[in-house]
């Protein structure tokens, strides 16, 4: 009888999820978990609005190590890091260093399946200045609990970029009453989800309630100025702020498949059965490319973990995605996307008004591709979305 | 008459279910207790499962 275990490498929502699935189906096969945090169990989306929802660090957490193991009837190490994957042998080597020149280190684990739920790194832009270190970044629980203690006393925060994460910071900050510049090369905040109208009645919100806006300029330097930071941006600009918070985008984890030989795109690349070029190991969440898509956010990881789930249980199920809105949470002005395909023929038509904004994407032939919805008209998103076309059929 | 109606939060993503309002437009009428939701259910927003992390009673 096969012992060995499945193998899930990642703690985040892809990682549990896929283990809550498949235990859903199979309460027999040993699960081994392995994570190199903590493997405490938190929502992710709520790290960029836990001031307004009035969450900490500690209430972020929905459990620890110890109970995910026992409500997922698995074992889960922590502070595990996997160095190499043998693919051929269905091993794979934890702590120690690695396959190194020849050598190999560490210890060994076979594996019958392995799914590599490994997230994603948050991009940094180098900047020049004696303070270009002091830049923080938050992609998960523990860049929190040390954006958190960093900011201390903070009243003034420069955020870098405004992509989705960004500007749900920046919404944040300013709620809890710190006062927020955003520096953005684009003219408009979500300038890769939404057209110029849309974004600018973003800007304007958050603008009333206090935001700063440099767009279409970048930060040239960061100087340490008697505790702060002194932000110099490209077109001269200067100011002063407490900290500075980085958001310019997420890059998949794909070093350790790429060392053990699996095809790598912009990500780890998959079919729709969630298998890489390896058989036997699978990936999906935030490090995953599925049929060219790297789509950074939960409801995909949601599905992608009901699908290989049943494919682990021996009931091969392709993934397939209905459309995915994803909801922008900048309480003061929400704003829904549903971006068009890449490259699929279409215009936007777009009405502004006062307390809303709403874009829609039309195909030649008028059907509906994509939406953007702002402020007032996010009501509209469900029955928009019963007229999206799958994003994954 | 029944006790007042409660408020369910997706712990994943932070959607509020509202017992007093349904979800209408996904066919659960004004009024529906939580208890009384599918198991099959998931999150309109996120697509968590109704049965895991999922929801979590607020107010």
């Amino acid at each position: 009888m096969d012992r060995r275990p499945i193998v899930i490498v990642g703690t985040g929502l892809g990682g549990y999820s896929l283990a809550r699935e498949f235990r859903k189906l199979d309460a027999e096969t040993p699960v081994l978990i392995l994570t190199a945090d903590d493997g405490r169990y938190y929502s992710k989306p709520i790290l960029s609005n836990a001031y307004t929802s009035g969450k900490t660090p500690d209430t972020i957490a929905l459990a620890d190590a110890a109970a995910m193991a026992s409500q997922l009837k698995a074992t889960v190490r922590t502070d595990t890091r996997v160095m190499a994957i043998e693919p051929d042998r269905e091993t794979l080597w934890i702590d120690g260093k690695g396959i190194d020149g020849g050598g190999i280190d560490g210890e060994s684990i076979a594996y019958r399946g392995l799914v590599l739920a490994l997230g994603a790194d948050p991009i940094h832009i180098p900047v020049a200045g004696s303070a270009a270190d002091r830049v923080l970044s938050v992609n998960d629980l523990g860049d929190y609990t040390a954006f958190r203690a960093a900011m201390g006393a903070a009243r003034r925060i420069a955020v870098m970029g405004a992509g989705l994460i960004g500007c749900e910071f920046a919404n944040d900050l300013t709620h809890a009453g710190i006062a927020v510049s955003v520096i953005e090369p684009a003219s408009w905040p979500l300038s890769r989800f939404v057209p110029e109208p849309v974004g600018g009645a973003l800007e304007r919100a958050l603008a009333d309630l206090g935001v700063q806006w440099s767009l279409g300029r970048v930060v040239q330097s960061l100087d340490d100025e008697d505790g702060a930071v002194r932000v110099t941006l490209t077109d001269g600009t200067r100011f002063s702020a407490d900290g500075v918070l980085s958001a310019v985008g997420l890059r998949p984890r794909t070093a350790l498949a790429a060392a053990a030989g699996l095809r790598i795109g912009r990500g780890i690349v998959v079919d729709r059965r969630l298998e890489t070029s390896a058989p036997g190991i699978y990936a999906l969440g935030d490090c995953a490319e599925v049929e060219g898509l790297v789509l950074p956010f939960v409801m995909p990881i949601m599905h992608a973990a009901r699908a290989l789930a049943k494919t682990l249980a021996g009931q091969p199920a392709p993934v397939a995605y209905p459309a995915m809105p994803i909801l922008v949470k900048t309480t003061a002005f929400p704003v829904v996307v549903a971006p068009p395909a890449t490259g699929v023929p279409g215009e936007w038509e777009i009405e502004v008004q006062t307390a809303g904004a709403r874009g829609l994407y039309r195909g030649p032939d008028g059907r509906l591709l994509g939406f953007a919805l702002a402020g007032e008209a996010v009501a509209d998103k469900s029955a928009l979305t019963r007229e999206l076309p799958p994003t994954l059929p | 008459m029944g006790e007042t109606m409660k408020k369910w939060q997706c712990g994943v993503c932070g959607f509020i279910y509202d017992e007093a309002q349904g979800l209408p437009e996904a066919g659960i009428a004004p009024g529906t207790r939580w208890a009384d939701i599918p198991d099959t259910w998931v999150c309109p927003d996120c697509g968590a499962p109704k049965s895991d992390f999922a929801m979590v009673e607020i107010d």
